[in-house]
């Protein structure tokens, strides 16, 4: 009978645990623009979130609190990488917070669950990590704005880099989740030769012991992975601790190689080559004072996630300032957003016809910074104004 | 072959870290009648007191016991504190006050060490590989990990069985009442009792830093397994939690490892590789079902 209680306490446990935890944190101004952030604050991959929201705070205090002139009243709130809850607290932004914009999401899975919904019901939703596939073709929405790539981009550098440089049997690793199935598709895209074995693991898996196992043993001449967050860095560390780091090269995305992950893997992540809009070392005036800028403000080096968060909100400034502070000239504002009339920190950044940026992507490469603790360092240009495989598709 | 053996190892070490949050929990759930799903947050801790010590310079062992004493002594002050007034309470009381616990320490990591992972490197003399199986050498300090496990396992047996706690303990299981009324401490063993589990998930932390981040919300992954092994273990039971360990350990890895490949036989690449790997990982909750099914009350039954 005990037993029998203990069991029925033990689901309601579990069906707590993976439930979900929202903290909400917020903001007051009088009469300004409300902008709705669902974002991943929490759980392994939290830095992200907060990376990203650390960028897009940097931009309104950079302008006293304002974009484009107005006030803005910024409403965090922790998604806890989970889409249902995230579909509840974009419902509650909507309709009794009144959000003018929504933006935030990091994750692909999240945003399916949210974004088609919300821009269906009119809401404008500007994009600073998520670009599903999904989004980026048939299905793209006047209302739905990617101010960070879409999903293939990144990795079809890597696919394009790792071609040339004479790789014939790569390995390929990727959560199974809508981003996973995009990180490959985009690399296999630009990559032409053999391919090893194609491996898909759970979302948020922690040990890799078996996978390192079975890729030793299919003996690839590369491994591509894409991981991003405590994935990476578990898998970066068990790959180093298997004793492939000098056997077998390692490439990934940038999201297997941002500055916090590169940092907690330390050495072992030391030469990975990973591909990015974006590099700390980049040679142009707004990237500088950016990087300046944040190390300042919150005394830690900016991530790709920093960057995209800075720019969606100088982009929604130059969006704001266009209307003059009117949320409800909705045309005129979609017409601003897509003129994308700001300085990227990325250099080269503007619309295609989907609503995706059009933009250049680079290699970099792990080094030890000599400032202490590691970071990433320009090593070329893979693609200029890359336009996403989708944009054909898409009838804007 | 030499790659199954591989496989297999990789399922044992996998067991036996499950093992090590296992016993403890198993111990706490069986004998205290204490649902602590902040149980993980003490592998969290344990995990972060450790890598810290270890990048202060403390060394490995020094790092190692920092961390196994931070968990237990905040395994302790949350019993002292906290799970106290839990005992007599609802099973459900017990769920929400330790799920704010999850909460409460997440936040707390969050707030001390900041967002961002931090990292912790094995000690110089295991950092290596060794070749056990010929053509796959294999991490060493994963190595040290599965001897960690047998070595706190034959500890476990020796304290459950051979010693006078032990028999406390035993007793406890089987009948609270009748302890207390022969004059044995309770409250004191429960306190002991809840710090020892509390230490051994400390272990089971600093034992996984090395090749995990060292991350806020780092136990609840773990935590859920936790619950699933001692489900199917036989609630309370020491030999149920090594032989549901060990069955979830391998059962998860070779599971990731064999099932996209049988799925290929007869699926196309692109969705085996997906369905497979979705497959793969309902597989512990598919083998927690059958094994209810048979044995309602888990393989190794205590009390009633």
């Amino acid at each position: 009978m005990l037993a029998k209680r203990k069991k029925a306490a033990l689901l309601g446990a579990a069906a707590l645990l993976m439930g979900t935890c929202a903290a909400g944190i917020s903001a007051q101004a009088a009469e300004p623009v409300k902008i709705g952030m669902i974002t991943t604050l929490s759980t392994g991959a939290g830095y992200l979130g907060d990376d990203m929201r650390k960028g897009f705070e940097l931009a309104i205090s950079e302008h006293d609190g304002k974009l484009g002139g107005a006030d803005i009243d910024l409403i965090v709130e922790d998604d806890g990488l989970k889409p249902e809850s995230a579909r509840q607290i974009a419902t509650r932004m909507m309709e009794s917070e009144h959000v003018d914009l929504m933006t935030g999401i990091i994750f692909s899975n999240v945003a399916m669950a949210v974004v088609p919904k919300v821009v269906r019901d009119g809401m404008i939703y500007i994009s600073t990590n998520a670009g599903p596939s999904a989004l980026a073709g048939a299905k793209c929405n006047a209302n739905y704005f990617n101010a960070a790539y879409q999903n293939d981009n990144i990795h079809e550098a890597m696919g394009q880099y790792v071609q040339d440089q004479g790789f014939k049997k790569v390995y390929l690793l990727a959560p199974n989740y809508p981003a996973g199935k995009d990180a490959l598709a985009g690399f296999k895209r630009y990559y032409k030769g053999d391919i090893a074995d194609e491996v898909y693991t759970k979302l948020g898996q922690t040990d890799y012991a078996a996978e390192i196992a079975s890729l030793r043993a299919a003996k690839p001449d590369a491994v591509f992975f894409f991981y991003p967050g405590g994935m990476g860095i578990n898998f970066i560390k068990q790959y180093a601790q298997a004793g492939l780091k000098d056997e077998i090269p390692l490439f990934g995305p940038a999201f297997s190689a941002d500055e916090h992950l590169v940092d907690a893997v330390g050495e072992a992540a030391v030469g990975m080559k990973n591909t990015s809009h974006w590099s700390p070392d980049m040679d142009n005036a707004a990237s500088k004072k950016f990087v300046a800028g944040y190390f300042a403000k919150y005394g830690a080096k900016p991530s790709l996630y920093s960057v995209q968060g800075y720019d969606a909100a100088n982009l929604i400034g130059s969006a704001i300032s266009a209307v003059g502070g009117d949320m409800s000239k909705k045309d005129d504002f979609r017409a601003a957003l897509k003129k994308a009339d700001f300085s990227s920190v990325r250099g080269n950044f503007k619309f295609g016809n989907n609503n995706h940026p059009i933009q250049d992507f680079y290699v970099r490469e792990v080094v030890a910074d000599p400032d202490g603790g590691y970071t990433n360092k320009l090593v070329g240009k893979v693609f200029s104004n890359h336009v996403d495989a989708y944009a054909s598709e898409c009838k804007m | 072959m030499l790659l199954f053996l591989e496989q297999l190892l990789n399922g044992l070490q996998f067991g036996v870290t499950l093992l090590l949050m296992a016993s403890g929990l198993t111990l706490i759930f069986g004998i205290m009648n204490l649902i602590n799903l902040a149980h993980g947050s003490l592998f969290m801790v344990g995990a972060y007191v450790g890598a810290t010590a270890i990048a202060h310079g403390s060394g490995f062992f020094l790092g190692l016991l920092a961390g196994v004493a931070a968990a237990a002594l905040t395994g302790m002050v949350m019993e002292f504190v906290i799970m106290r007034r839990l005992y007599r309470r609802d099973h459900l009381d017990q769920v929400l006050a330790t799920f704010g616990l999850i909460l409460f320490f997440n936040e707390m990591v969050s707030i001390i060490w900041g967002r961002q992972p931090i990292a912790m490197d094995p000690p110089a003399f295991l950092s290596g590989t060794v070749e056990i199986i010929p053509g796959a050498p294999y991490p060493a300090f994963r190595l040290a990990v599965i001897a960690t496990g047998i070595l706190v396992t034959g500890f476990l047996y020796f304290l459950v069985m051979k010693t006078r706690i032990g028999m406390w303990i035993r007793a406890g299981a089987s009948n609270r009442e009748m302890i207390g009324a022969l004059g044995v401490n309770i409250s004191l063993l429960y306190t002991l009792l809840f710090g020892f589990g509390a230490a051994l998930a400390g272990l089971a932390g600093v034992m996984a830093a090395p090749f995990s981040a060292v991350q806020s919300g780092m136990g609840e992954n773990i935590l859920i397994l936790t619950f699933v092994v001692i489900v199917i273990g036989g609630i309370g039971s020491i030999r149920g939690a090594v032989a549901g360990a060990l069955l979830i350990g391998l059962t998860d890895t070779l599971g990731r490892v064999y099932i996209p490949d049988l799925m290929r036989l007869w699926l196309p690449p692109s969705v085996a590789d997906g369905a497979g790997a979705s497959l793969a990982s309902m597989m512990i909750y598919i083998l927690m079902a059958v094994a209810l099914a048979f044995r309602p009350r888990g393989l190794f039954q205590t009390h009633g």
